[in-house]
């Protein structure tokens, strides 16, 4: 089951790195969002695959009974998945805002902050 | 003692919520520059208890560590808190003057003590996972503050940041992630004794996993290109905050996982960062030495600078940490303190471009003097606090026969002669090319005290530090004490240990 996983994480990571090398700007954002994901997955099989064993602790007992799932790397990427949703939300935004003012998705043309030669 | 630690989180966080809600009357700004001065009251608090009592820690919502969130504080991080207070109450005093109502109504005190909150936070936690969190925090308002007012430029460099920072923070998950599956801890404490057991081949592809991520943050070559894409386009606030304290939360969590947890292999991960410290000084210095915009020249100073810092930790040797840290702390005053300078020369003489002003030093003396003091401080005239620090450093590079080094060392400091005599004679000595003589009489007596008085006492910081260097150079061995043998950290985390 790991190796299903690593497998999959080592595609989208592919996928993402080739749309982060496209000059586009928005193709470098559904890169980014691609390889986000597959940081997260990277989390959750970190924390290992157990099947069908739920991570809950009977009534009157302090600590679960048989080997159950491990609940941490959920909250981990529970908590990757909301911070990424805000950073990607700006982003686009930026993105947008950037196709509005500067008239172009090529980060080649974004020479305004760097022009090419020191105006004198 | 939680409360304690939890303080100069808290407090910055508070100010940020009151500053959003009064953006839109002109008491968000006092409220930030309270909000600071409590700060501040509250990290000298915490740097007095860690004298006192050696590293402390505390878990958050009462679960023990390794399970729960852990604050912890020891000499680096409580002076890293200290220094970050300094800086955020000189910052605020200064964006009275330089912050205009608009990006006040856009929520500028509040992005500004979010960002604070974050930085404080990622020094004073011991929790990997928390510490991305930290990031995070820091990241979201920097990207906030970076293009608050959507000048076209700012929009430009906006992109270049956000997009090179947000590969670095997936970079750092994947570490985390990898590091977890290894180890099945996050505790910073609990990791430097679980990588023992770990497979060391994987351990050091995590570790350069670890490296680049914290390597973009620190802006080390040849990770730093957001640095001078974005640093001189937004406010000359926000510049001064992000050039005195983003880069070093980078430097910092370089600091402590390459001393706390990645110190296994120290023969291939510190090589590597030894030559990106030499690269990093060379690149930068020569990056600076191309430009003719006083903020571009700074900005590439700040890359040159960190490959100092980035020196000491590769080196690894006691000294050489003392360095350091040393390093750290006065640059962070020095830096920040610069990049306020050229706000002032921006108001006066109408822009940072060197060729299109000057005449400073006939007209305003006074700020002058006090471009005079972090300019030959950051050269490491002695005897500023820049002296101290480098000199520290070339010894410790000495001491390991490390004769490049420290000659590249050298030559950089040289070099970054050239930068600041370029910006002074340019700025200073020659006549203003428009005919005009900018004299800070020509700000309302309110702009003039806001902007000055955060000036000189950063420059008089820089002074003490140079002039007394020895109870701060102690102070750095004491750190550096603590980052060599950690056991007085892991022990306040995690108790003592059989």
């Amino acid at each position: 089951m790991e190796f299903l996983f690593a497998i999959t994480v080592g595609v989208m990571v592919s996928a993402a790195v080739y749309l982060m090398l496209s000059n586009n700007l928005l193709r470098f954002i559904f890169g980014l969002v691609l390889i986000s994901n597959a940081a997260n997955l990277t989390i959750f099989v970190s924390g290992r695959l157990t099947d069908g064993a739920p991570p809950l602790i009977p009534e009157g007992a302090d600590a679960p009974l048989v080997d159950v799932a491990n609940a941490l790397p959920q909250a981990l990427v529970l908590t990757a998945i909301v911070i990424g949703f805000g950073l990607f939300a700006f982003a686009i935004v930026l993105v947008f805002r950037a196709w509005t003012t500067l008239n172009s998705l090529t980060p080649d043309d974004m020479r305004l902050a760097e022009p090419e030669e020191a105006q004198k | 003692m939680s409360w304690l630690l939890a303080l100069p989180i808290v407090v910055p966080f508070l100010t940020a919520v009151l500053a959003f809600l009064t953006r839109q009357s002109p008491l968000g700004r006092w409220i930030s520059v309270a909000g600071s001065a409590v700060l501040l009251f509250a990290s000298i608090t915490l740097m007095n208890t860690v004298l006192r009592d050696g590293v402390i820690a505390g878990q958050m919502g009462g679960w023990a560590a390794p399970f729960g969130i852990t604050l912890v504080a020891d000499l680096l991080s409580a002076v890293m808190v200290l220094i970050t207070a300094i800086v955020a109450v000189a910052v605020s005093i200064y964006a009275i003057a330089d912050v205009d109502e608009g990006m006040e109504r856009l929520g500028y005190h509040a992005l500004f003590n979010m960002l604070i909150a974050g930085v404080v936070g990622a020094f004073i936690t011991g929790d990997l996972f928390n510490l991305y969190v930290w990031f995070e925090v820091m990241l979201i308002a920097s990207f906030g503050l970076l293009v608050l007012g959507g000048r076209p430029e700012q929009i430009d460099g906006g992109v270049k940041y956000v997009a090179l920072n947000l590969v670095s923070t997936i970079m750092f998950l994947t570490g985390i992630g990898l590091l977890y599956g290894m180890t099945g801890t996050l505790n910073m404490a609990d990791l430097a004794t679980a990588v023992d057991d770990a497979d060391q081949r994987l351990l050091t592809i995590v570790a350069v996993l670890f490296m680049i991520a914290f390597g973009v943050k620190a802006a080390v070559f040849p990770l730093f290109f957001w640095l001078p894409a974005s640093y001189h386009t937004p406010a000359f606030s926000v510049s001064a905050v992000f050039a005195g304290l983003l880069t070093k939360v980078g430097v910092y969590a370089l600091l402590r996982m390459f001393t706390l947890v990645f110190d296994h292999d120290t023969a291939f991960t510190h090589t590597i960062l030894l030559w990106v410290a030499g690269l990093t000084m060379v690149v930068g210095v020569l990056g600076a030495a191309a430009q003719s915009d006083m903020r571009k020249i700074l900005s590439f100073h700040i890359v040159s600078q960190i490959g100092y810092m980035i020196l000491g930790l590769a080196l690894l040797t006691p000294l050489a940490i003392v360095g350091a840290v040393f390093y750290l702390v006065h640059h962070i005053v020095v830096k920040a303190n610069l990049f306020l300078i050229a706000g002032v020369a921006q108001r006066i003489a109408g822009g940072t471009e060197l060729s299109r002003i000057g005449g400073l030093y006939k007209s305003a003396p006074l700020l002058a003097v006090l471009f005079v003091v972090p300019a030959f401080s950051l050269a490491g005239f002695p005897p500023l606090s820049g002296f101290w620090a480098k000199f520290l450093l070339v010894k410790a590079a000495l001491d390991v026969q490390g004769w490049i080094i420290a000659g590249i060392a050298l030559a950089v400091g040289l070099l970054t002669i050239y930068s600041m005599t370029k910006i002074w004679a340019q700025a200073f000595w020659e006549p203003h090319p428009d005919g005009i003589e900018p004299k800070l009489s020509s700000l309302s007596s309110r702009d003039r005290a806001a902007m000055l008085i955060p000036i000189a006492g950063l420059a008089v910081l820089t002074v003490i530090i140079g002039v007394m260097p020895e109870p701060f150079v102690q102070f750095a061995e004491a750190s550096a004490a603590q980052l060599l043998d950690p056991t007085a950290y892991i022990t306040a985390v995690l108790g003592e240990q059989p």
